[in-house]
């Protein structure tokens, strides 16, 4: 079977994820390989949440925020911008390409942007691959947990 | 009635977290008169062989040091946890894999030819690598096999309890100890021991401002105001993503944590809390300076994950 990526995209609740709305009130095509996440705010996006997603089994991820400028809460997309300037040569040492993570700014009323985001990075995942994990599952896992202990 | 048994065993470890057992002082002696040790390869001679022929949960309690390099501290770690009754993750390298698990960011095979091969120092003609078995004249000769990643002790057999730092301080050593001697209920399953619940931040007395970085040094390229913050100074200091319990010794000294102690409560990924806590303190919205003062950072990676690499989210390198 064709290798068809799997995106998770955190799109703020002011912008970005009101212009993916747009996109689809007004029938624009996009694909389907991209689960968006909304959450309040880019600057909410933690660099766990980024890590998380690829360590779970996505092969991309997209951030989508207020234009520069323009955030709901003043500057909380400019805290987005400055954590993935930091976060790029992190996963790069992990091995991790840097065109894996994106972030955009995509206003309320950029629906055609979305789309062309989202279709842009669809086919750059697409070129780059499955990230495929060393097939390792989550660190977390496999392990169980102990039952309670009887100490003597 | 008989003494309760203790092991203290170490798997891939630099042996600072056995001095630390030591440093506890005298009270080493009550250690040893209310147990019976039963395994403690720094210390004393027993053989795995001993090990093998007890019980399971003969073991009423055993310090795990180290992370998992080999087939042989794999090997002792499920064995241990089969005749203990409780295990603990006793360090950095047992909870989270520390220093050894930034081996994690190559591979085995990259490790070889580093170490038996391209060293300036090596002569290997015949290119010869470290084999599991080798057959000589008197027969096979064995050593472990060197695994591919390295693992916390979690990662391999279900843990207890974790008792954190690189080495865990002595103070909070004798606490752990004193718990168990005087027989007081221990807390549920999965508890770090002998450390608090805060982050490093909380216990460090230095005076905290408005944090507004534009340059990053490392910190031989400055020599920082003992009263200030040392993060405000632009000096990577790993507090706000540590845990606590250390009592603050390396900002005592003037330097700036290093993050041993490990992640905090309610995190799951040490790196990423400080790359997070650090990006939101550099005083640039322009993408051009950001890069700049990004670039500063030497070895991002070996300084966010420098503890606890294999247990972050994702992990190492990826092949």
């Amino acid at each position: 079977m064709a290798f068809e990526p799997r995106i998770v995209a955190f799109f703020c609740n002011w912008c970005s994820y009101s212009g993916a709305d747009l996109a689809g009130v007004s029938r624009i095509k996009s694909p389907p390989n991209i689960r968006i996440v909304r959450v309040m705010c880019s600057g909410r996006v933690d660099p766990t949440f980024i890590m998380k997603a690829l360590s779970l089994g996505a092969d991309g991820v997209l951030i989508g925020g207020c234009h520069p400028g323009d955030c709901h809460y003043a500057e909380g997309n400019y805290k987005i911008l400055r954590r993935m300037a930091m976060l790029k040569p992190v996963l790069k040492a992990f091995g991790i390409e840097e065109q894996r993570v994106r972030l955009e700014w995509i206003s309320a009323s950029e629906g055609e942007k979305f789309a062309r985001v989202a279709k842009e990075f669809t086919e750059q995942i697409r070129s780059l691959g499955p990230l495929r994990r060393n097939g390792l599952p989550h660190p977390n896992a496999g392990v169980e947990k102990p039952a309670a202990v009887s100490a003597s | 009635m008989a003494k309760p048994k203790l092991a203290l065993y170490w798997a891939a470890s630099c042996g600072g977290c056995e001095v630390a057992v030591l440093d506890i002082e005298e009270k080493i002696l009550d250690v040893a008169a209310h147990f019976e040790i039963v395994l403690w390869p720094c210390a004393m001679d027993f053989k795995y062989a001993d090990v093998e022929r007890m019980n399971d949960g003969d073991i009423d309690l055993c310090l795990f040091n180290g992370s998992i390099r080999t087939a042989e501290n794999e090997r002792l770690a499920k064995l241990l946890r089969k005749k203990s009754k409780v295990l603990v993750a006793f360090g950095s390298c047992a909870q989270e894999g520390c220093i050894p698990g930034l081996a994690n960011l190559t591979t085995k095979e990259a490790i070889f030819r580093a170490n038996y091969i391209d060293s300036p120092s090596t002569v290997n003609e015949k290119k010869i690598l470290p084999q599991p078995e080798t057959r000589v004249a008197e027969g096979t000769i064995e050593i472990p096999e060197f695994l591919d990643e390295v693992r916390a002790l979690d990662q391999v057999v279900p843990v207890d309890y974790y008792i954190p730092g690189c080495p865990p301080q002595s103070v909070q050593i004798a606490a752990v100890m004193n718990v168990i001697i005087e027989g007081k209920p221990l807390p549920p399953p999965g508890t770090v021991l002998g450390a608090g619940d805060k982050t490093c931040c909380d216990e460090c007395p230095r005076v905290r401002k408005e944090k507004k970085i534009t340059r990053f040094y490392r910190p031989h390229e400055i020599i920082p105001n003992p009263d200030e913050c040392l993060l405000d100074q632009g000096i990577i200091c790993m507090g706000p993503a540590t845990r606590n319990g250390c009592g603050g010794l390396c900002m005592k000294a003037n330097l700036p944590c290093r993050g041993c102690y490990g992640l905090p409560p309610n995190t799951v990924d040490q790196g990423a809390k400080m790359l997070s806590a650090l990006s939101s303190v550099i005083d640039s919205q322009d993408p051009a300076e950001i890069e700049q003062i990004v670039g500063q950072i030497a070895d991002p990676i070996g300084t966010f994950y420098r503890f606890s690499l294999p247990h972050s989210l994702l992990r190492r390198v990826r092949v």
